[in-house]
């Protein structure tokens, strides 16, 4: 089936006097897709962002938005909105007349205010000036501005920054909605739980180059080893039988030393190989209460990506 | 749809946000700050009640021009509101206003979305600076109405004495006072640009609202320092004096045109400055705060060489010299100022009227002495007027001791005799009244040629 490209990047290259901001990167995002942008600090994600707003031009390569190709800064086609390094708002208006003023400035209507305050959850503060929001409440109301100009392609620069739990999951609402509806919703994020819960496809950036771009699936099955905590009824047992079981190692780890935690063990293994190790523990009459990975599979294949490591690889094995 | 179509509903969909809809935008935001909000309100009230407290008070703001007619005529009132905002007030709101159009969204952060939203730097510029200038407007508006309302309520519809001692009927003095308004305009907007300037040069930093906020009255306090007439005239705050020349028959229209030309330019230089800075920044650099050293070359250098442009081509085109007070000018000055009053005297006290031409008038002026030569400004001048009567042969003679401060205007003194300018009342058929010759402001023009020594 033919899938219909929202953002098409190939070679982008974009360089700050001598730092290399972007070299050579290549983006697909189709459209509906919520696509996650990952990276340590000073990857490029926000260059990246700010060349998907228009803020600036790539110095190489070809950029393409919705069919348009972008040569030149703020000439990105209507239909992309959102915002980089904070929501852009005017303390000394309220949610709702940072809504119209916005609205009126692009020549929107006005009528979807209340129900755009209605779908970020500031329906009660709209009348508020917003020099008394906190930072989870701008940045709803960042997507709220964003939400009025019905984008095609939505570009969120860590959206979740200083979310409650509720106010994530109300983010994390609109924006599956909107990707259910047709709109490609490019996000960076710090926090791997809201990649891995709302995106289907993840680039990761390290200075400036994309080290992995594709679906959340195929990055966590292309991580060979995780460190895994590993909770039993007899943890000498279990450290025995792990020890004997092929491709598990059992780590020592300082952390759970101190916290005198001796029911739990960690392991570092790939996935068949825990599949050989649980029967071979229930086999030793060793009964399993917790097994999970230490580190998210999405993190670890993040930090293993961009620092070549995993969370422990500094511990020493036992 | 094809691509071919795809491209062109883009492009068509790319275009920037119009000017107008921008200016909306950005009026939006500056009215809404509560100091902006606070500063016009004050505009609009608290001059009407300075001029109606003050002119029932028997002390008044002498050392103001047209501060000692506030109990005379309302119509003072407007004028002294100008005078005391050319001092300091107008150039410290215009240049804050103007001076945090820009840092504002330094400060808060929203550059870039509002770039993503307008689409055009150039369209920004102009918007912030119509909104600026939209602010000013109402400044100066409220200021007007407010000494107009106030001064009008509170003492009435009279007329005017002028600055050579001539009566201006109200409606004459209405126009001649918008006149003066719309004069100090343009200066005004000289220390809006500066602050635009300043606003776009210094970026977050809070040197970004100080520089111009002590710029201004820094540049207008510089106009009571001796210094060469072709250098006084060259700087931006010389119109916030020149309007003055107005109030004088005929008008001294000379330093007032050089001035608003002055002006004119500083706003004109000011404003390609910010407008080039602003178009080269990179809003991409989140660690942008202003452009740092660069603002020597960038900023002071190419307004100090307007200055010298400026004092050159003064020095050039006019025949300015020295402090440009001398003795003729006094001399010829408070004689015309002299024998307007006098008539205004003779009519309260309801003597037989005499004509200015039949008094022939005429002032001889020293100043410090036999040891100083009779120019420039300072508190030492001494004069003694004499006229002469239609139909009587003795001369009369006043004396006064004037202080002429550096940008030509003078207060008058009277020094005896006491019937004629000695007391600061006269006793009239309705009563006492102040005494027109007992103390009056007067004007040199700084521009005409000095006499030769």
């Amino acid at each position: 089936m033919h899938e219909t490209v929202t953002v098409r990047a190939r070679g982008v290259s974009k360089s700050f006097g001598d730092v290399v901001a972007l070299d050579g990167v290549d983006l697909d995002i189709a459209e509906g897709q919520v696509h996650g942008l990952v990276g340590p600090n000073g990857a490029g994600k926000t260059t990246l962002l700010g060349l998907l707003l228009g803020l600036a031009k790539a110095d190489d390569g070809d950029l393409e938005i919705l069919g348009s190709p972008v040569r030149r800064t703020l000439t990105v086609p209507d239909g992309v909105a959102g915002f980089v390094d904070g929501p852009g708002l005017y303390p000394s208006l309220t949610a709702r007349q940072n809504l119209d003023a916005q609205a009126h400035l692009r020549g929107d209507s006005t009528d979807g205010i209340a129900d755009t305050l209605e779908q970020v959850g500031l329906t009660e503060v709209a009348d508020d000036r917003i020099r008394g929001f906190s930072l989870g409440m701008r940045q709803r109301l960042g997507l709220a501005a964003a939400l009025l100009t019905r984008p095609r392609l939505l570009v969120l620069d860590e959206p979740a920054n200083g979310l409650d739990p509720s106010g994530t999951r109300q983010v994390h609402r609109v924006l599956t909605r909107l990707a259910a509806h047709g709109t490609s919703v490019v996000l960076s994020s710090h926090r791997m739980d809201d990649l891995a819960a709302l995106c289907s496809v993840v680039t990761i950036l390290a200075t400036g180059r994309v080290v992995f771009s594709g679906p959340l699936s195929k990055l966590v099955a292309e991580t060979d080893e995780l460190d895994y905590r590993l909770r039993t009824s007899d943890p000498e047992a279990a450290r025995r039988v792990a020890a004997e079981t092929p491709e598990v190692q059992v780590l020592r780890d300082d952390d759970l030393l101190q916290r005198h935690d001796a029911a739990t063990l960690l392991v570092r293994a790939a996935v068949p190989a825990l599949d050989d190790l649980v029967p071979r523990l229930v086999g030793a009459g060793v009964s399993v209460r917790e097994l999970a990975p230490v580190v998210a599979p999405l993190e670890a294949a993040f930090m293993a990506l961009t620092t070549g490591a995993n969370g422990s690889n500094e511990d020493g094995e036992l | 749809m094809s691509t071919a179509a795809a491209i062109t509903h883009a492009r068509a969909g790319a275009q920037p946000a119009p000017v107008g809809r921008t200016y909306r935008f950005e009026l939006i935001k500056l009215l809404a700050q509560w100091p902006i909000r606070i500063g016009l309100l004050a505009c609009f009230i608290a001059p009407a009640l300075y001029v109606a407290i003050i002119s029932q008070q028997s002390s008044l703001p002498t050392d103001t021009v047209f501060g000692r007619w506030l109990s005379q005529t309302g119509w003072a009132g407007p004028l002294v509101v100008l005078a005391f905002g050319c001092s300091w007030l107008l150039p410290l709101l215009t240049s804050v206003v103007a001076g945090d159009v820009f840092a504002s969204e330094d400060r808060l952060g929203t550059w870039r979305h509002l770039l993503v939203a307008v689409r055009s730097p150039r369209r920004i510029f102009a918007a912030k600076a119509l909104a600026s200038l939209t602010v000013i407007l109402l400044i100066a508006t409220g200021l007007v109405v407010s000494g107009v309302v106030g001064g009008l309520v509170a003492v009435g519809n009279r007329p005017l004495v002028g600055l050579d001692g001539q009566l201006l009927e109200p409606g004459q003095a209405a126009g001649v006072i918008l006149l003066a308004w719309v004069a100090a305009l343009v200066p005004t907007l000289a220390f809006a640009a500066l602050g635009l300037l300043g606003s776009v040069a210094l970026g977050r930093s809070p040197m970004g609202l100080l520089v111009p906020a002590v710029l201004g009255p820094l540049l207008v306090t510089a106009q009571l320092l001796p210094m060469p007439v072709e250098v006084r005239v060259a700087l931006p705050s010389y119109a916030f004096i020149a309007w003055r020349g107005l109030f004088n028959d005929p008008a001294q229209t000379g330093p007032l045109l050089v001035g608003l030309v002055v002006s004119l330019a500083w706003t004109v230089v000011a404003i390609a400055l910010a407008y080039r800075l602003f178009m080269r920044r990179d809003f991409t650099d989140l660690a942008y705060d202003g452009i740092g050293r660069r603002l020597l070359g960038r900023a002071v250098l190419p307004l100090t060489a307007l200055l010298a442009v400026t004092v050159a081509v003064i020095a050039a085109t006019t025949s300015a010299s020295g402090s440009g007070v001398d003795k003729a000018k006094v001399e010829g000055s408070l004689a015309t100022s002299f024998a307007h009053l006098y008539r205004m005297q003779t009519e309260q006290l309801h003597r037989p009227d005499v004509t200015e031409a039949q008094l022939e008038s005429s002032a001889a002026c020293d100043k410090g002495g036999r040891r100083v030569d009779d120019v420039g400004p300072g508190n030492d001048w001494r004069c003694v007027v004499k006229w002469r009567l239609p139909g009587s042969t003795a001369e009369g003679s006043a004396i006064y001791q004037l202080d002429v401060t550096p940008d030509g205007r003078y207060v008058s003194d009277g020094d005896g005799p006491l019937q004629v300018n000695g007391f600061f009342q006269i006793n009239t058929p309705h009563g006492d009244v102040p005494n027109p010759l007992w103390q009056f402001d007067g004007n040199v023009d700084l521009l005409t040629p000095l006499a030769d020594r």
